[in-house]
Formats: C-alpha cells, structure tokens, sequence
C-alpha cells in the first residue's frame, strides 16, 4: 500500500436528514442540508483549493483560497463558510478565480521559506500542493519584503516542534485546541502581519504553557510549522496501517504510518469510531518503549530469586518450563496451577491463557487484571442489566443533557473521551461531578460543573443512595418506565429502602461531607434536566463497596428511565486497553467466555466437546486467594501474561510474600517488570505492534491491532502460549488469531457474528455481533433488558472496616495522570516523563500547615499496612482530612501503604481508601532501600551468558 | 498481615454484611450462594472447618447451610445469574 494523506472534505459532515440538490461544475450533486459548499464538491470528486479549513472544526473563513463563483450571488464567496441552497449552481474553476487565488497564494509565499527541498513537509504540505494546485509560478513582489523568516523554532516539546517562520496563520491549530482537543492553550497574538501563533504567555513555550500534548494542533498545521520530530528524523511514510491504541480503555485507532520496519508517527484515524480523528499524547506520541533498550528479547531462566537470570534458546526456556509445570502437576494436582490474563494483550491472546489454565493445566485458578480495577462492574451491570458492560457508544454523549461524573478522572485518564464530553458540555449540557478531588473537569476552559460533590472517600454508596432518595421521595422517579421495563415489586422494596429518613442527605452529611442541599439539586437535576448519562471510574469499584456502587448507579439509571436510548446510560470508563475485552474472554475464575458460569454443565459440555478435554466444574482462585494459597503451600506456579501484580496489586508485602512461596513463577512481558524480580523463567512479550489481534473498548467495540514489524523478541504472545501449551502435549495447531477468533465465535453466542475479515472489512463492531444483531450494537438495552426485568437491588451503605483514628488521621487515595499508564513500564519509557517524574503526595494547605510540610517536601506516608516516603505537593483541589497520589513510579511503591480490604462481591481491592499518616521525613524508607537493592539484585543477567556485542 | 483464614472469615463477613437489609434468611441464603458461586473448594473446606462462632450470624448460618445442605439454589437477590428469557444461560448478549 502506497502512503496516501487521509482524505479532507474541508467541513465537518452534517448531522442533518433533510436533503439538498445544487449543482457543482455542471454536475447534480445531493447532500443533507447544511452542508457545506466546499464539502458538497469534495464529496462529489471535485477539489477547492484550502487552507484554513479543514473537515473535523468549523470553517474559520480567513484565507480566502476556497473562493468559488455561485449564479444569481454577488462576489465570490468562500465555499467553506457558505452552506448548499436547492437549486444553487457553483462554478468552482474560473479565469476570474483562478486570478483571485494566484494573487492570495503569492501573498502567502513572498512569507515563506523558500526551502521545499530540504524541509520536513516536502510532499507532505497542504501549501506547497495548493500553490501548485493554483498555478503559482512566480511572486510579483519579490521575497525581500517584511518577513517571518528568522523567528526561532520552539523545541521544547519532546515531540514535535514550532518553527514559526513558515506559519501561514490560518489558525487551524488553535481551533483544534480549542474545538477538538478543549484545552485552549492557543492564541492567536497580534493582528494583521504581526500576528503570531503562540502557546500560553509570553515566556511560555509549548512545555510550559497548558498544551497536553494531544497532537490536534500538529495534525491540522497545513505546513511543517508544528510537526512531529519523528518525521524530522526519520523521513516521510510510505505506507500506514489501520490499527489500535494500546493504552487505555478509549480504544483510539490510528494509521501507524510507517517507513521499511520502522513506524514514523502514529496518527489518529478519521474514521475510528472511538475517537473520532483524535489522541492523546499516549497514543499519538509514547510509543518509544516499544524498541527502549530495556526491552527483553532473549528467554531467560534461572532455580532461585536470588541466582542471576541465565539467557537461554526458546526451546530450552519451554522445556524447562513445562517440565516444572508437569512436575508440580503430579505432585500437588492441578489445583496447585493458574494463570493470570493481562487486560494489555489481545482478546485472542487473553483467550488461549485461560483455555491454558482451564484445559492443560486443569484448572479455574485463572485471573485478570481487571480484578483489581472493574470486576465490581461486571457483577454490579450482570446482576441489575444481565450484561458485564456499558451500555452506550462514546458517540452518545453528544446527546447527553446531564452527565454525572462518579470516581473519574476523565481528562487524566480517558482523554479523547474527555475531549468529547468537553464538547458536549460547551455545547450546553450540564455537569454533576461526585469526587473526592476537584478533577480538572470541575472548571476548566469555558465548563463549569453545576454541582461538585466531594464526597469522603469512601462514601459513593451513600451518596447514591441519598440521590436515590431525593428522587423517589420527590416524585421524581420514571413509574411509566419503571413498570414497563423493570421488576415492578423490586422497585417498591427498594424505594421503601431509599425512602427511609435514614437515606436521606440531611441524615447522610455527616458521613459524606457532602452539603445535603448540593445532592438534592443534583438529584434534580440528573432526573429532570433530559437525557442522563452516567460516567464512572475506578473511584466506583476500588472500594469495599464497589459492587454495590455500581449496582446503585444502575439503579439511579433506571428508576429515571436513563437506559436503552442515545444520550443516556450507564458508562465504566475503563482503564486498560482491554479490560473489556479480557473479561469478556473468560478471565474471571468463575467463568467460561461470554460470563457463562463454569457450573454451568451444558455450557461446559460445549467447551468440553470443543476443547477435547474435562473440565473442572469448580471456580479457581482469585489472584488474592492464589497469593493467599501460596503462603499456604496450596499453590505452586503461577503464568503471568502482560501484568505487574508487585506494583499494581494492594498490599505489596503480601504480594511479595505470596510470589516467594511459589516454586515457579512465569512471567511473559516486555521488561523485567517488578513481579520479575520473584519469577524463575522469563518469557519476552511482544508489543501491539508486532501482532495481529483485537482489543475492545470501553463500549464494547471489538477493533483491529495489526502487525505492522515483525515481533523482535521472535514470537507474537499468542504464539509463545501455544508454545508452552503444546510443550505440555496440548496439540494446538492456530496459525493466525483469526482462527482464535473463530473458536470464540463458535463456542460464545455474544460473538457468534464475528471474523477477522468482516473486522477489517467495518474497521470495528460493538458486540453483541450475532444473528440478532448483525451489525453489532451500538445501545444495548433498547427494547428490554438482557436479563429480562431490569432488577432493583437494595444497596446498604456498609461502611469500610479501614477507618481513620488518632494515629490514622487522614484519608488516602489513589489515581493516575494524563502522561504516564498505570504502573508507568511502557509511559516511564518515553519522553512522557518530562511531565511527571515522580509520585506526589497532594495535600490540602491546612493539613500540610499543620505537619510544617510544603511543595516539594520529602514525605512519610504511613498506614497500617506499611509506609513509604514521597514528595509533597500542596493543593486544595484535595479536601482538608484527605491526600491522594498516583502509582506510577515502582520506587514509590504507594501500594505498600494500601490494605488488603476489598469488595465485598468481588474482592476488587480498596485502593480509594487507606487511613494513612504523614509526617516530615529526610528520604526514602527503609522498604523502599530494600527494595531497590532487590530489585537490583532481581535483575542481574549472568554476563557470561550475554550474547556477544 | 492477616493469615488465609482470617481472610476467609473477613470475606464471608463483608458478604453477610452486605446483603444484611434483606432480612436474616433471605440474606443466609444470598451470602451462602454467593460462596458457592465464587470460591475455590479449598476456601470452601477451609471455611467449613472453621469454628464458627467467630462469625457474624448471617455469615455462620450461610456457611453451616452450605456446608450441610449444599447449595441453596440461584437466590433472586443480586446473585441471581441471568437466565434471559428464551436465551437460556445467555453470555451477556
Ligand atoms: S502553526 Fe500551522 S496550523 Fe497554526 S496557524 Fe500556523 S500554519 Fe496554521
Ligand atoms: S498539542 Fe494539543 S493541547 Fe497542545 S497546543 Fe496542540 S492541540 Fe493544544
Ligand atoms: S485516549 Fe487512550 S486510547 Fe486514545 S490515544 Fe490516549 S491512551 Fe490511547
Ligand atoms: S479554506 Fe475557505 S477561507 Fe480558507
């Protein structure tokens, strides 16, 4: 495939059904009304030159170049701000025009350099390809007028430049900030010829100004004034390939464009579904750790934690390995086996770990990531809905009245989605933000929340439950809906329950802090103000009561009839990649894929006769149980594909403690990650851009990732567990993952509709994709819901055993920022660090006030779990009582301080609440010395067996 | 740190607790239901051969129940896994 730019109609499409027919060159041309006239020539095969407009902002006006002549008008207007009319006839190509856009296009060249040859743009530059376009020639007036000529490029930005001498000021990056990223670190200063883009004030450059470093404004530059150093290095693409973030739960796709083997920039695909045309600087930018130097290539085992690791041939790694496997097999049975799926691999990748753990090792002890994060939801929206999901697209939000906002951080942690919801509520709708911290959302540029809510953390059961009452005792409830789509007698047990004084706000605020007046008005609000849509977070299912917040969101949902249209709905916004997905592929002990319980005789039948094999009929052991069973001696080995439980998982001690009992601990990953340093055979990983797959999205939309190099550790990860399965005589014969996602299909009636080829032929398909919903399902819920009834179920508010107290006095709790992922191995990696070095302890002025603490202090951060020292950062975006920080960096180890508490339903961890102290301090603790020297220790790899250079 | 079996009681404690406001029997049989569904056989056996009298009420009479009645049957409350109309055992979809 040759490169070719993604193709640009100009405006943005109209959303209009009403359709209009002009005529364009002489010929008919049909389109819904409120198109414009640039676009109705574009969409009909013709080519207006442009500059300043470009299709997914609004057209702006200012260069004049889209000059077209229409029969009947005055002038020549510009057809990218003039709108089709029935009957208009267009000309878009006259003597008359093509004079008018010589003369724009000479003035815009006599600023320009005149360095085609040896700029970064060259072929690549919507100026350049206009100025031929029009027929430029010659520039009457010469160069040596005024000029832009020697302004000073801003490198600050790790990736991408502003060389401001070959801006044309069509304000096509400001817009972009603004209208698609939201950000509005742009502006134009000055006017006529001294006007200049700029980032923030005057000292600002591009790093220190607001930018985030999404990308928008380096995409929309029609010249090589903002443009990505890696095409400075590198050179133009030759080619791109369709394919899928893998960070986090947006799912964003993007065109990796590439040259030979070696990808040139990421860039966000148009007509991806999820985002729309957009990234963040994840995506579009920190794919550098894919080839960082600490990548591990060579297999690697060795007997004891404490021996350095021994390079050694895949052969000899997966011999050894299954040979151990077998071993401890026969002696303590199969049961003292399991495995451990990564939300970061593919659906297919996910699939044929548990069909491992489940059919070769002969066990349920299989587990997810997903445990630690959204496991609440699935059983939350299992048990009120009958389905482990969300229930709209991303594009509802664009019929959304009022968003709620629950334990999310969306412009840190989901923020092409973030960017959208911005848009909508610019547009006017109306914001409820409940969370312990003023989250950026709560007022940024032009958005306002109408109400904030911080809670105490810990607290979200209450307040919903108190939201619940002010609805139902107000009369506020959808009856009409609620008999018709729901249990009829549930509802009533459960608004007796929300009813009852005790529910009430007034009763609560003492719990939750939250002004009881604050949470009526938004109760009103979210059940009166139009379509309703729910949004939520880790800050929802990392708590004790995780399951029973989701299921209170549920509820919320449906006793306002917020479900089964656009613009409603109950939203996780997920963390990972392919959280989603690895749960929907049977991660969960307890479950075959699809969620269909492993007790089920005639669905395990089904896999059985598939499979060839017996099936253990009894649920496995969560990933704390099998820590737990460890330390017992009940559980043995352990294969860990794509996931850190040293660093991501509660209670690091316990972890560790649990890690060292086992005899054989796998671990399949791009780094010596931190759970490697308690491993015995290592397996490198390959990254999403070196196989094939799928990941799903938050929305449930099942999307391409493609190889486009090949996997330099020498095998995709789907491959390296058909290894090791078939090193145990399992006999798997897959030669692409189109052939795991056509078992998957086989054996799970949600995806009975899905192949690889009608994937790549749609580019994405929301499940369930199967003879009911061929094409997918965008809004699930629509006509009833999947379980039937949708079920009310009571939620007592139990509060948490982890309480505050004279030696515990604060409240800490746990999230993450917009530059680094999760436990930060890949984003650590990349330049993404210029933004965030470190793990900050933010604390609220009174609180620091009364510990002699400021910004910038070392800290000591207690509970009474264990401690740890980091810097402070001193904020009133936290409430006084409460300290919040983010996991990134392993030598924070936050996770050593956070408990072992954990959901009721399904012991997702506490991580939201830790009663903590915090005191001055000189350094590191002494864990933290311990562990870096083990971790030091962990990591030696026998020199003597290093290939030679 | 705590040892499996204080972890094992936390758990089917934090169970009880949260299906409380069901009324005591109906909430033995949600709690011993939820076990069912969700432990591994040796939390199960580890958790029969516990003295009991460490656990709350709903919490001890949901494990005796399980441990000598066996499984009460898919409770209506909140572990009722979705037999969809027609689907059957439906996944989800
Ligand atoms: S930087 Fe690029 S997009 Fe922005 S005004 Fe200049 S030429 Fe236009
Ligand atoms: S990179 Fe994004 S945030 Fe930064 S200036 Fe450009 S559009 Fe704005
Ligand atoms: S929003 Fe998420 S999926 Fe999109 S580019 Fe950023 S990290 Fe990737
Ligand atoms: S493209 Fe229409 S005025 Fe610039």
């Amino acid at each position: 495939m040759g490169y070719e730019r993604q193709k640009d109609f100009g405006t943005p499409e109209s959303r209009s059904t009403e359709q209009v027919t002009l005529t364009i060159d002489g010929r008919d041309v049909t389109v819904p009304a409120g198109t414009s006239v640039m676009r109705a020539a574009s969409e009909s095969g013709g080519k207006i030159p442009k500059l300043c407009a470009t299709d997914n902002m609004k057209s702006f006006g200012s260069c004049r170049l889209c000059l077209v002549e229409i029969e009947g008008a005055k002038g020549t207007p510009a057809s990218c701000t003039t709108p089709v009319a029935p009957g208009m006839v267009v000309h878009t190509q006259t003597p008359r025009l093509e004079k008018l856009r010589k003369g724009v296009m000479e003035l815009y060249i006599s600023d320009h350099p005149l360095d085609c040859l040896t700029c970064s743009a060259n072929n690549d530059c919507e100026l350049q390809e206009e100025a031929a376009n029009v027929g430029l020639r010659d520039v009457r007036f010469g160069y040596d007028g005024d000029n832009h000529l020697a302004l000073a490029t801003d490198h600050s930005n790790p990736y991408f430049d502003f060389d401001p001498s070959k801006c044309i000021v069509c304000s096509r990056c400001v817009r972009a900030c603004d209208e698609v990223q939201g950000t509005f670190a742009l502006t134009i200063d000055g006017r006529g010829f001294a006007s200049m883009v700029s980032a923030g004030q005057d000292e600002d450059n591009f790093l220190s100004s607001e930018c985030v470093s999404c990308g928008a404004c380096v995409q929309a530059c029609p010249t090589a004034t903002l443009r990505e150093k890696s095409v400075k290095a590198i050179g133009l693409p030759e080619r791109a390939v369709v394919t899928t973030c893998a960070y986090c739960g947006v799912g964003c796709t993007f065109r990796a464009e590439m040259r030979g083997e070696q990808l040139v920039r990421m860039m966000p695909w148009k007509d991806g579904k999820a985002n729309r045309g957009h990234s963040c600087v994840k995506g579009r930018f920190a794919y550098g750790y894919a080839n960082h130097k600490d990548r591990i290539l060579n297999p690697m085992i060795r007997e004891s934690i404490d021996q350095p690791w021994r390079e050694v041939s895949w052969e000899e790694a997966l011999s050894h390995t299954a040979s151990k496997l077998k071993a401890i097999k026969a002696e303590h049975g199969p049961a003292a086996l399991g495995g451990i799926t990564s939300s970061r691999c593919t659906n297919e990748e996910t699939y044929l770990v548990q069909k491992l753990v489940r059919a070769v090792f002969g066990t349920n002890n299989v587990d997810t990531c997903a445990r630690v994060c959204h496991s609440p939801t699935g059983y939350g929206l299992k048990t009120t809905f009958g389905t482990s999901a969300g229930t709209q697209d991303f594009d509802s939000v664009m019929d959304a009245d009022v968003m709620m906002v629950i334990g999310a951080n969306p412009t840190d942690a989901h923020p092409v989605f973030a960017s959208r919801m911005k848009r909508r509520l610019r547009q006017g709708a109306k914001l409820i933000v409940i969370d312990p911290r003023r989250i950026d959302l709560v007022r940024s540029a032009h958005i306002e929340a109408a109400h904030h809510l911080p809670l105490q953390p810990g607290t979200n059961v209450a307040v919903l439950t108190s939201l619940a009452h002010v609805i139902v005792t107000e009369g506020l409830a959808n009856e009409d809906f609620i008999r018709a789509r729901c249990d009829w007698d549930e509802y009533q047990d459960w608004a007796r329950f929300v009813s009852d004084e005790k529910h009430s706000p007034e009763f609560l605020e003492a719990v939750t802090r939250v002004p009881a007046e604050d949470v009526r008005k938004a109760a009103r609000l979210y059940a009166t103000g139009g379509n309703g849509a729910i949004y939520y977070g880790l800050g929802v299912t990392e708590h004790s009561q995780g399951s029973s917040a989701v299921i209170a969101i549920a509820n919320l949902a449906m006793c306002t009839g917020n479900i089964g249209r656009p613009g409603v709905g109950v939203n996780p916004l997920r963390g990972q990649n392919n959280v989603q997905g690895s749960c929907d592929m049977g991660s969960f002990p307890h479950e075959l894929p699809g969620y269909r319980h492993i007790h089920d005789h005639e669905v395990r039948a089904l896999f059985e006769k598939d499979w060839g094999v017996a099936l253990d009929p009894e649920p496995g052991l969560r990933i704390n149980n099998m820590l737990d069973a460890a330390c017992d001696g009940t559980f043995k080995a352990v294969y860990i594909q794509g996931e850190d439980i040293l660093q991501s998982d509660p209670n690091t001690k316990h972890v560790s403690a649990g890690l060292e009992a086992m005899e054989l601990v796998i671990v399949h990953d791009l780094f010596l990650n931190e759970t490697a340093n308690y491993a015995h055979v290592f397996l490198p990983g390959s990254t999403f851009l070196e196989k094939d797959g799928t990941f799903t999205n938050a929305e449930r939309r099942i999307q391409p990732v493609r190889q486009v190099m090949e996997p330099a550790n020498g095998y995709a990860d789907w491959e390296v567990t058909q290894l090791l399965a078939n090193a145990l005589d399992a006999g798997w014969s897959y030669t692409h993952p189109s052939e795991i996602i056509d078992e998957i299909a086989r054996l799970t009636p949600s995806f009975s509709g899905l192949n690889w080829d009608k994937l790549l032929e749609v580019g994405s398909v929301q499940w369930p994709i199967n003879e009911a919903h061929p094409e997918g399902s965008p809004v699930m819920h629509v006509e009833g819901f999947v379980r039937g009834k949708g079920k009310f179920v009571v939620t007592e508010y139990v509060p948490t055993d982890e309480k505050t107290g004279p030696r515990y006095p604060l409240l800490l709790t746990t999230g993450r920022i917009l530059s680094q992922y999760n436990v930060g191995a890949q984003t650590r990696r990349t330049a993404n660090v210029m933004w965030h070095e470190e793990d900050l302890l933010e604390m609220h002025p009174a609180d620091a006030e009364n510990r002699g603490l400021k910004t910038g202090d070392w800290a000591r951060l207690a509970s009474r779990t264990g401690e740890t020292t980091l810097r402070t950062l001193v904020t009133d975006r936290v409430a006084p009582g409460v300290v919040y920080t983010t996991f990134h960096h392993p030598s924070t180890q936050a996770n050593v301080v956070t408990t072992d508490f954990s959901d009721w339903a399904t012991n997702c961890p506490e991580y939201k609440v830790t009663a903590v102290q915090v005191m001055p301090s000189n350094g590191p603790s002494e864990w933290q010395e311990e562990y870096t020297e083990l971790s030091e220790r962990s990591r030696r790899i026998d020199p003597a067996m290093e290939p030679a250079e | 740190m705590s040892s499996t079996i204080e972890t094992l009681r936390r758990m089917a404690g934090d169970i009880a607790r949260n299906f409380e406001a069901m009324g005591h029997d109906q909430a033995v049989l949600a709690t011993a239901d939820h076990i069912y569904q969700f432990w591994d056989p040796r939390m199960k056996a580890m958790i029969f051969a516990d003295d009991h009298s460490k656990l709350i009420p709903i919490a001890r009479d949901a494990i005796e129940h399980l441990a000598e009645k066996g499984h009460p049957g898919s409770q209506t409350r909140a572990t009722k896994w979705n037999d969809v109309d027609g689907v059957g055992r439906s996944d989800a979809g």
